[in-house]
């Protein structure tokens, strides 16, 4: 019964809680929204010992929705989505709480927005059928548009346009490629069908047309991801969201590309995916998004850009992590999807408190506030090792079971990915160095106050998860580990045999 | 319920609905011809005029329930459910006219109850148009729209960009007529009949596909077609005059009218030229050209009704992807398109007429500003409709497209579909604009959107538009299957038999 309907609960509650925020008082909105998210975390809670590994796709709701196209609402989990359903429904609250400062206006629109994007995320990560996944993600894409240009900084129109725009066109040109699949597929089959299920087992045989049809997800995915070149939105989009439409958008939205690059692309057109020119061009542009996203952070002056180019360098990991598709890759590949989520998330919640302390984003406005912030200071410098991944926190397990499973198939893009490390420490040390070392110059910041009750209340799970996955990472491995055997095995076997049939 | 044309009491059967609406219309006249001074005058026409079309819409509803359908030789109508379910869009659009114009005409003071009596007309007009089973008769329908439709645009007098607009529209269509009926005539010249179906028999049997009268024939018939549609190069008319008229006729044109024309455009082609290959390339070109230009265009209007005008060329470009498809998917996706690009439209253009004064021709995009935090609900509407018109999911726009784009891919068109869903993203910067403007743009001034008046009827009309939008945009399932049906009669054909068209492409399980 919880196993079958759970994931629906999932994506009905935050619209029904949406609903119900807009029709509530103002001043209430937060609170209610605070409330409706707890309660989708604890709805979704129980997944994490529900989940049987072995199982494979479980939790699997199927019924008819446009019976005369071959549309059916089909959802279901398995261990590559179920951390990223778990992510989302964690850092939701988090998020809700984070804003209670934040936020001023609108608040109603605001919280009711933010839940409708749960459904959306949540949605993206367990839909099985086409054509209810193409509409989740891009059901997605209106609050987001709204909470960057409705809540956010000066530029925020450009920066929301901008976001809509390059999502807009990367998932039409899928779309097309959808249709175009379902079609081919379903003339050598007589079966016409939107169905992940379905697709996936006859996938046989696309000959050529299969590079234009993955050129088409490839590009709406890279551009979600973002990988270099199609990164440009993202500094503008993250530097003028609200805090919690960064968090989100770092945590859960980038996580969106590299998952459909886990879940469609690869599965769907095996044969491209290992094709070695193929390979070349997507190992090289992860290995530049590391390095450049690096280097780029390195020179910003603005705290926020910072962190958005270091997600540019952290999500080339997880491209390098898939590309090299080995069993310990693709799992480091997905522990940095979540390790990045926490990280980058914490970062962005750091930022969003300085910068509601000093109405700056500027790293020079800051320096020295280790003094007046001491915990602060404090949970900026853990939050920051973590992303660098210092030993002991979660970056490091991730980032090392990547370079470890590349190194196998990709030996010297591994070497130079490792280089990537060393620049990560590169741009956010002299950065921490610069807000809470450094003398304490400005007399703004001799009376800043320290970390609310309710700040520490949204930082420490983050901390917990941090130590947590830094420390103790086997749960999490265990329960993807199944499914990601699976699709390593599964495309490297498929790609083989149409390569042998061709 | 099987008719037999031949007699002269199954054919009127057949024509039920246009009997009905004749006759209402014929009343509406005397009852103005006494009474047509004061605004409870035009209250009473307009409460006429809605009680007709509701009569003429429920004989369509009792044809198409007792599934009439033709029998013997072709005749001068036909009888289908294409032919019903057009009839219903058409009447529908032009109740929801009737009901946004009610406040307006007061507002404008345009006391003319003539008004309601041409709205009639022009329906009438289309209703023949999409039953037309020959050319003669498609051909007076088109005009017997088309002049009622040049009076209502001008239907301001003291408005120098109405009287424009309405010349212009004149003119132009004068012209795209003569192409018309020149066109019909060099077809029989080269057939010998202007029955649609007999025309698809002779091509046939003659071979006559590649015969040079036929084909300029065609082109003509084409060219007229494409004035009536507003298709690029042939939409030089549109934008003064959706300008100029008064808008809720605007939001008539924009809808019904372009309706009416695809309509009897698709069954022509489908059932005269079914044969005719040639016809594909030339329809191909015109969606091209006319999602590109109305698109482009349309990125750079800053008011509001001429940025609709704009892009209401630009969605008869997607229209003409479906009949270029030219299968009966096509078809259904057409019939689909058209009810949501209807809905949505005529909900922007009452929302548009609640926000302007004189024609509402200077109401700027910007004026919008901040129209979310003075009347959130309007503004909302209107985002679902800008949402809609954009094709995004959730709303029937969506599922419009999606459809469209199934046909095209099921018609091997993959280089048209690109163009479309590249075209859409380009639309994305004028339909945004309008959401930016409303949500994220402050108010200029204080109290700057409490002017803005919608009217009970008008709120109506706005409400069910945008809830049906929203419901077809979820749960599509009877439109779908109503478009299929619709879809594949056309198809078929009546009394000939026709080659089976090439395989559908979605079917489901």
């Amino acid at each position: 019964m919880y196993r079958q309907w759970v994931l629906t609960a999932l994506l009905a509650w935050p619209l029904g809680a949406a609903l119900v925020v807009m029709l509530a008082p103002p001043r209430w909105a937060k609170h209610i929204a605070l409330a409706t998210s707890l309660v989708e975390f604890a709805i979704s809670v129980p997944l994490w010992w529900t989940f049987a590994p072995a199982d494979g796709m479980q939790c699997i709701l199927d019924v008819p929705w446009i019976p005369s196209w071959g549309i059916r609402y089909t959802v279901g989990v398995d261990g590559i989505s179920l951390f990223m359903v778990l992510l989302t429904t964690f850092l939701v609250p988090l998020s809700v709480l984070g804003s209670y400062a934040y936020i001023t206006t609108r608040e109603r629109g605001f919280y009711a927005l933010l839940l409708v994007l749960t459904t959306g995320m949540i949605g993206v990560f367990v839909a099985l059928d086409l054509f209810l996944f193409y509409v989740m993600w891009e059901v997605m894409l209106i609050p987001m548009y709204f909470i960057i240009g409705v809540w956010g900084g000066e530029r925020r129109i450009y920066a929301a346009i901008k976001f809509f725009l390059y999502t807009f066109f990367g998932s039409l040109l899928m779309l097309v490629a959808i249709l175009a699949l379902v079609y081919l597929v379903g003339q050598r089959t007589g079966v016409y069908s939107f169905a992940y299920a379905h697709l996936t087992a006859h996938i046989g045989g696309l000959g050529s047309v299969a590079f234009g049809l993955f050129g088409a997800f490839f590009l709406a995915f890279a551009i979600k991801v973002p990988m270099f070149p199609f990164h440009t939105w993202l500094p503008d989009a993250h530097v003028e969201a609200p805090t919690a439409g960064s968090v989100l958008l770092a945590g859960v939205l980038l996580k969106m590309g590299t998952y459909g690059f886990l879940r469609f692309a690869l599965p769907l057109f095996p044969a491209v995916a290992v094709h070695p020119a193929v390979q070349r061009v997507i190992v090289a542009l992860s290995l530049i998004g590391i390095l450049y996203g690096g280097l780029v952070a390195m020179v910003q002056p603005d705290f926020k850009k910072l962190i958005a180019y270091s997600s540019v360098a952290h999500l080339g990991f997880v491209m390098l992590g898939i590309w090299a598709l080995t069993l310990q890759s693709v799992q480091g590949a997905l522990l940095v999807m979540i390790n990045h989520g926490i990280s980058t998330g914490g970062l962005f919640f750091l930022a969003g408190m300085l910068y509601e302390r000093r109405h700056s984003r500027l790293i020079e406005a800051f320096g020295g506030i280790a003094k007046t912030v001491p915990m602060l200071a404090a949970v900026l410098t853990i939050v920051s090792l973590s992303s660098i991944g210092l030993p002991a926190t979660n970056g490091f397990v991730g980032e090392f079971l990547v370079l470890l499973g590349t190194f196998r198939t990709y030996p010297l893009p591994a070497t130079i990915a490792t280089a990537g490390v060393v620049v990560a420490a590169m741009y956010l040390l002299p950065a921490l160095q610069r807000v809470i070392f450094n003398p304490l110059d400005k007399s703004v910041n001799e009376k800043l106050a320290d970390l609310s009750l309710r700040e520490i209340a949204v930082l420490v799970p983050l901390l917990a998860c941090i130590v947590w996955i830094g420390v103790y990472p086997k749960p999490i491995l265990q329960r993807m580990e199944p499914s990601a055997r699976q699709l390593v095995q599964s495309v490297r076997a498929n790609a083989a045999s149409f390569t042998a049939v061709r | 319920m099987s008719l037999d044309l031949a007699t002269s009491r199954d054919l009127l059967r057949a024509l039920l609905p246009e009997l009905v609406l004749t006759l209402v219309g014929m009343a509406l006249l005397l009852v103005i011809a006494w009474r047509h001074r004061t605004a409870a005058d035009l209250r009473v026409a307009g409460w006429v005029t809605l009680a007709g079309l509701a009569a003429a819409g429920a004989a369509a509803w009792w044809l198409w329930w007792h599934t009439a359908h033709a029998l013997g030789a072709p005749a001068m109508i036909a009888v289908d459910d294409f032919r019903f379910v057009a009839d219903g869009l058409l009447l529908g659009t032009a109740g929801l006219t009737v009901l946004v114009s009610f406040d307006y005409l007061e507002r404008e003071r345009l006391l003319a109850p003539e008004y309601y009596a041409l709205l009639l007309f022009a329906t009438l007009g289309m209703m023949l148009m999409v039953g037309g089973e020959d050319l003669m008769v498609v051909f007076l329908g088109l005009e017997l729209m088309s002049v009622a439709v040049y009076a209502l645009a001008g239907i301001n007098r003291h408005s120098a960009a109405a009287a424009e607009a309405a010349l212009k529209y004149f003119l132009l269509g004068a012209f795209a007529s003569a192409f018309l009926l020149y066109g019909i005539a060099l077809v029989y010249g080269a057939t010998a009949t202007t029955n649609l179906s007999l025309i698809g028999v002779q091509i046939r049997t003659l071979g006559l596909d590649n015969s040079p009268m036929l084909l300029i024939g065609l082109g003509l018939l084409l060219v007229g077609f494409g004035f009536k549609v507003a298709a690029v190069p042939f939409h030089m008319w549109a934008p003064d005059v959706y300008d100029g008229s008064p808008t809720p006729v605007t939001g008539y044109m924009a809808t019904a009218v372009k309706a009416a024309a695809f309509a009897a455009l698709l069954r022509v082609l489908g059932e005269a030229f079914g044969g005719v290959p040639a016809w594909h390339h030339i329809v191909w070109w015109l969606a091209v050209a006319t999602m590109v230009v109305g698109n482009l265009v349309a990125l750079a209007q800053r008011t509001l009704k001429r940025m609709l005008a704009y892009s209401s060329i630009a969605h008869a470009g997607y229209l003409l992807v479906a009949v270029a498809a030219g299968t009966s998917a096509g078809s259904a996706a057409f019939v689909f398109y058209l009810v949501a690009y209807t809905l949505t439209t005529l909900a922007a253009f009452a929302l548009l007429a609640a926000k302007g004064r004189d024609g509402e021709r200077d109401v700027l995009i910007d004026d919008l500003a901040g129209l979310a935090s003075g009347r959130p609900w309007l503004a909302f509407a209107l985002a679902i409709c800008m949402l809609s018109l954009l094709g995004f999911p959730g709303t029937a726009g969506f599922i419009g497209k999606w459809y469209i784009l199934v046909a095209a891919t099921g018609a091997r068109q993959l280089p048209l579909a690109a163009i479309l869903v590249l075209t859409s993203v380009i639309s994305a910067g004028y339909y945004l604009s309008v959401i930016m403007a409303m949500y994220m743009q402050p108010e200029p001034f204080e109290r700057a959107h409490t002017a803005m008046r919608i009217g009970r009827l008008g709120g109506a009309v706005v409400a069910v538009s945008v809830a049906g939008v929203l419901f077809l945009g979820i749960r599509p399932n009877r439109l779908l299957d109503l478009a299929k049906t619709s879809g594949d009669g056309l198809r078929a054909g009546p009394a000939v038999t026709t080659p089976a068209p090439p395989s559908p492409p979605s079917v489901g399980r």
